[in-house]
């Protein structure tokens, strides 16, 4: 060792995010994509500069037609995560996004005063957190999630009365409570920015994260595997064997 | 009640030939109302013998907050039957802008209907109910509109809401609603309510309306809002003949430009025909002459709640409350966006101070693992 003062850690690999939720992530992420440049379109379409007939030309319909397309996976997409939310793996649970103990509380807390603030703690850097997302994290995903069911509710609103099937029909009740297309529309066309501004603090405390904490959070999503320290595995790990390891 | 024998009402056949016509303009009236009213071939004859039989539906019309613009429409509706029976024998009882009636003997008429007919007359309203100040903004003979509308819809069989006044406030219920302006749904709840939104409704609309509850003895079907169905059930959007270019994606970029000219979709001026409810495409106005989006001008929304406050009329981006009249969502959002974009350069700026030591021990741990590896 040429440094004798240098820690140098041994890292454990952890399964953290399960296929489905890398596969969940990535399609969404697609998706809102899609989703967020066809809307722009929609909401402000290009001037087209052609001389052909209307008859030629479906450009409208066709970036609607990948809009609706693109809603119907978000929306599917987004149910099968709030079934995977039961029966996922630990950090795929429903628990670590909706606040309902004190515990979740209080590490929501430390994160603020560890990422925001960057308060020290007993002269260290930086506290171990948690090994799937942080309480702060989980609970703005739960925010998330809120935002998506608005999208859900006044997307699939405004496009009841151009469907025959029941399931885009069942929404047209949201429009109607909020006293009609225009107003519904409107909030659709609101809550998209919400989507822009959490990819681009999202995509950013991803590589904060990896850059200050070292643990593989960049690449987790693509295999799925997040790394912790040795000792820090030894502190948290619970008697129980693993019920799958004896079969 | 008093047992008294209520005089008997002609029917509207026989308004109709007393009115000088032929059995043939009835007929073609009758077929005319069932297309309207959304009914089959086969209702035809239901509807005539509705007409021929039935006597005529006393029928009170109130005028509150504001422009008469709703009956001038009812009476411009295309077939002149309409304004000659369904209006000017039908709200012969009590109407302020028609009757010949005024003063004391209007008021008598307007009382001797509501005790004579309880139970079973119409009552239309147009016009929004004040009620700011005890509801002194609106006041017909001493009485607020408020006791008015409530004394008439005390024994009205159904309530038929005329235009966007009383459907859902309309102009006068725009930001800030200084009169407390307020539709009738909002005020009388336990009577059926009919909405017939726009500003004003088609006319044929309106007359379709009453058709129906007379051939039938009840009110349409309602949606959601409200609204009959066989009229407000599609947007604008849909029945609109400039759909094509809109498809296409062919847009008038301004009111001047050579696509304007074309008569390419108006969307991108501001039409609100993709968010509105109503059958202006299909049966258009003044005897099925044109409708705004035929005129080159895009549709404002007028039969949609709040119109007035809902964004602006030649602009397609949304509106942001409370930021100022120039604001609409993207521009909140690129700000926002800015804001976020300078946390976050701020933050990395902070990152790499705060936490440099920690950073400086990783850096260190990995050139170390970099350096104890053979190549």
């Amino acid at each position: 060792m040429a440094n004798k003062y240098l820690h140098i850690h041994k890292l454990r690999r952890v399964y953290v995010w399960e296929l489905p939720v890398r596969f969940y992530h990535w399609l969404n992420a697609s998706v809102i994509l899609v989703l967020i440049v066809t809307g722009f379109f929609i909401s402000n379409p290009l001037a087209l500069m052609s001389n052909a007939e209307a008859t030629n030309q479906y450009t409208m319909g066709w970036v609607r037609y990948i809009h609706f397309i693109a809603a119907y996976l978000f929306f599917f997409n987004f149910l099968f995560r709030i079934y995977w939310g039961f029966v996922g793996n630990k950090y795929a649970n429903w628990r670590q996004f909706i606040p309902v103990s004190k515990r979740f509380f209080k590490e929501m807390w430390t994160v603020f005063k560890i990422d925001i603030l960057m308060l020290k703690k007993n002269g260290q850097q930086q506290d171990h957190l948690s090994v799937g997302h942080n309480a702060m994290a989980g609970f703005i995903y739960f925010l998330t999630f809120i935002v998506f069911l608005i999208q859900c509710l006044t997307g699939f609103g405004l496009y009841a009365s151009m469907s025959d099937w029941w399931l885009p029909k069942m929404f047209a009740w949201f429009p109607a409570m909020l006293g009609g297309d225009i107003v519904t529309r409107q909030i659709h066309h609101w809550a998209m920015w919400f989507f822009i501004l959490f990819a681009v603090v999202h995509v950013y405390l991803v590589f904060y994260h990896d850059y200050v904490e070292g643990r593989g959070e960049i690449s987790s999503m693509g295999g799925g595997w997040k790394f912790i320290e040795e000792d820090v595995f030894e502190k948290n790990k619970h008697m129980t064997p693993n019920p799958e390891k004896n079969k | 009640m008093t047992n008294e024998v209520l005089p008997k009402q002609p029917t509207y056949y026989e308004e109709v030939q007393r009115k000088g016509y032929s059995r043939r303009d009835f007929v073609r009236f009758a077929s005319m109302m069932t297309a309207f009213i959304g009914l089959e071939q086969s209702a035809i004859g239901q509807v005539t013998t509705a007409l021929e039989t039935k006597p005529r539906l006393p029928v009170i019309w109130l005028h509150f907050q504001e422009c008469t613009c709703c009956s001038e429409s009812f009476i411009r509706s295309s077939h002149p039957i309409v304004a000659d029976i369904l209006l000017d024998k039908i709200s012969l009882d009590y109407t302020e802008t028609l009757m010949a009636a005024s003063g004391f003997q209007a008021e008598e008429a307007l009382h001797n209907t509501m005790t004579k007919y309880k139970g079973q007359y119409i009552l239309c309203v147009e016009g929004s109910v004040p009620l700011a100040a005890d509801g002194v903004y609106c006041m017909i003979g001493g009485k607020t509109s408020l006791q008015i509308l409530e004394e008439a819809a005390e024994g009205a069989a159904a309530i038929i809401a005329w235009g966007s006044c009383a459907s859902n406030g309309c102009v006068q219920s725009a930001k800030p609603n200084p009169t407390k302006a307020t539709p009738i749904h909002k005020i009388i709840k336990n009577k059926p309510i009919i909405k017939v939104p726009g500003c004003p409704p088609i006319g044929e609309v309106m007359a379709g309306v009453i058709v129906h509850y007379l051939t039938f003895g009840r009110i349409p079907e309602l949606d959601k809002l409200g609204r009959p169905k066989a009229f407000y059930s599609k947007r604008v959007h849909d029945t609109c003949y400039r759909r094509p270019f809109y498809d296409a994606g062919l847009f008038v970029e301004s009111f001047d430009d050579a696509n304007a000219k074309k008569g390419y979709c108006l969307y991108k001026v501001g039409c609100k025909g993709p968010s509105t409810y109503n059958a202006c495409g299909v049966m258009k106005w003044n005897n099925g002459t044109s409708f705004p989006i035929q005129s080159g001008h895009p549709c404002i929304g007028c039969s949609e709640e709040n119109f007035w406050d809902n964004g602006r009329f030649y602009e397609r981006g949304s509106s942001f409350a409370g930021f100022g009249i120039e604001a609409d969502a993207d521009t909140f959002g690129k700000v926002a966006l800015g804001v976020t974009t300078a946390a976050l350069v701020g933050h990395a700026v902070a990152t790499n101070i705060g936490k440099s030591k920690f950073i400086k021990e990783h850096q260190q741990e990995g050139k170390e693992s970099e350096h104890e590896l053979k190549s």
